[in-house]
């Protein structure tokens, strides 16, 4: 799943000062796992943001709040008509794709992001996410005993660990696993260290062209015949 | 084909001696120059480092180029951190239209532990992938197989941490650097003689030649920041004890005398094929080391 954090409510405040009916609007999917814009979030921000505003005495917002399945699809964007009609600004709660979904559906609105997107990843545990997948393009965790090297090295690097590793951490970080000593240890817990000797050429960056595209044919089409 | 004196003193079998200078954070080379003209008599070969520790200085390039002007025999140190493929290739071409052919091909250190943590870190490549490229470029084409006007040839070498804690992948990548043409190493810093003994009577195997790091510590405090802090470093405690037992003041003092007699037992027992002295900061006390280990090079 896509893992956020929310924006710092000051940095919130700021966005949104210049206009005045604010739809702040959650994700019900990755938004609402990671605790960063779903239901309960959008409901605390909503609270808050008022209060905020009766504090500083002078009320230049009205709020309205709702919370979409998914933001990243055409689909429930539709259901948004309705409740834009007198809004003046979105505050999105969604990952960028969501902010940006918006913007591309609906050309007059302005929309913020309210979340800083991190990462592709999991939940380690209640309140903590891992980064795990950096959408290479070109996966090659069967070399690596499932354990991603591009996303789990600070480097990058594909052809084992660098000097740099001490006590099975990572130079760049302490706290946090070396990759390579990882990728190492599984391997040869599954008989394959052979694929550490391997020599991995350079990365192929055309795999990931910015911004990228994926067209599926189908299947009907892709193994039916012609007639 | 000898492509460099560093690798002609290598290939005669004499114990030979580099050291490296550090360029400093400014246009200011009078200190490098001065070290350059210090050192480049006394030693077979000067690295350049190339903004060590991932803090931005002058460059390793224009380093070695100033090692030549000032008659000495640079080695290039080359890392992928700040560079993509193309870059690299470029540089290289600089290096050997200049006359400069010694590269220590490295991944680099992460940003994270210098001085411009915002900035995009590249390894676009890494040390392996490097050194399989300049074996590309001398075969007269660049790593995507375009001809070449004009082909650089090189003498390459890479590094390797035999003091490493989990020891095995980094033997593991060794033999990866030698299999992508890696000719010489020079080491991460050895404190520990049993685990050189151990590595050289491993790495015996292999055609290459093998020069052993020696860091030049000055203090107890320097040693444990460098564990702490410093990539790549393992600093023994019985060194670190050594270090600490000295009177204040006089720790550099026994910086050299550790330096020196870790590099005498080396010579002595025929160790490895010569020594890398790291001076970190205090270049101007190598030719006090090679004095103090006996091994005072052709005069100048």
């Amino acid at each position: 799943m896509i893992v956020a954090e929310q924006k710092p409510f000051e940095e919130i405040k700021q966005m949104i000062s210049p206009y005045g009916r604010v739809l702040i609007l959650g994700c019900g999917t990755c938004m609402t796992v990671c605790d960063a814009g779903g239901e309960r979030e959008v409901s605390f921000l909503h609270s808050a943001l008022r209060l905020a505003q009766t504090k500083s005495g002078n009320g230049t917002h009205s709020f309205s709040e709702y919370t979409l399945k998914r933001q990243c699809d055409p689909e429930f964007l539709d259901l948004l008509v309705d409740k834009i009609a007198d809004v003046d600004v979105v505050l999105s709660l969604g990952c960028g794709i969501g902010v940006q979904a918006i913007a591309e559906r609906f050309p007059d609105l302005p929309v913020l992001p309210g979340v800083n997107t991190s990462f592709m990843g999991m939940t380690k545990e209640s309140g903590v996410w891992d980064e795990r997948c950096a959408a290479c393009g070109d996966c090659r965790l069967d070399e690596t005993a499932g354990i991603c090297p591009i996303t789990r090295c600070t480097k990058g690097i594909l052809n084992g660990p660098c000097a740099g590793t001490k006590n099975g951490k990572c130079e760049a970080n302490k706290d946090m696993d070396c990759a390579w000593i990882l990728i190492y240890q599984r391997l040869e817990t599954l008989h394959q260290l052979e694929r550490m000797r391997r020599y991995y050429p350079p990365r192929n960056f055309r795999t990931i062209p910015r911004p990228k595209r994926i067209l599926r044919q189908a299947s009907i089409n892709a193994g039916g015949s012609d007639d | 084909m000898i492509n460099s004196l560093f690798e002609e003193k290598l290939s005669s079998g004499e114990f030979v001696v580099t050291t490296e200078v550090g360029p400093a954070k400014g246009a200011d080379t009078a200190d490098l120059v001065h070290h350059i003209d210090l050192l480049k008599d006394r030693v077979d070969a000067i690295n350049v480092t190339d903004h060590q520790s991932s803090v931005m200085r002058f460059p390793s390039l224009g380093g070695c180029l100033l090692v030549k002007e000032h008659g000495g025999e640079p080695i290039l140190q080359m890392t992928c951190r700040d560079r993509n493929r193309l870059a690299l290739q470029a540089d290289l071409l600089l290096a050997y239209s200049r006359g400069i052919t010694n590269v220590l091909c490295l991944t680099g250190d992460s940003i994270d532990v210098g001085d411009h943590k915002e900035a995009k870190p590249v390894f676009d490549l890494d040390s392996v992938q490097l050194l399989k490229m300049i074996r590309t470029l001398e075969s007269g084409t660049d790593i995507e197989g375009n001809e070449l006007k004009g082909v650089p040839r090189f003498y390459i070498g890479a590094s390797v941490h035999p003091e490493a804690d989990f020891v095995e992948p980094q033997l593991i990548k060794f033999e990866k650097k030698v299999s992508a043409g890696a000719q010489f190493f020079q080491t991460q810093g050895i404190f520990d003689l049993a685990s050189l003994r151990r590595f050289m009577q491993y790495a015996a195997q292999f055609n290459v030649k093998i020069l052993a790091g020696i860091i030049v510590l000055a203090s107890a405090r320097m040693a444990r920041y460098m564990n702490d802090n410093v990539p790549g470093i393992i600093v023994s405690q019985a060194i670190i004890d050594e270090l600490a037992d000295v009177e204040k003041g006089k720790g550099l003092q026994k910086g050299i005398e550790i330096a020196a007699r870790l590099i005498k037992t080396i010579k002595d027992e025929n160790l490895c094929h010569g020594v890398h002295i790291m001076a970190v900061g205090n270049e101007g006390v190598v030719p006090d080391i090679l004095e103090a280990a006996e091994l005072v090079s052709v005069s100048p």
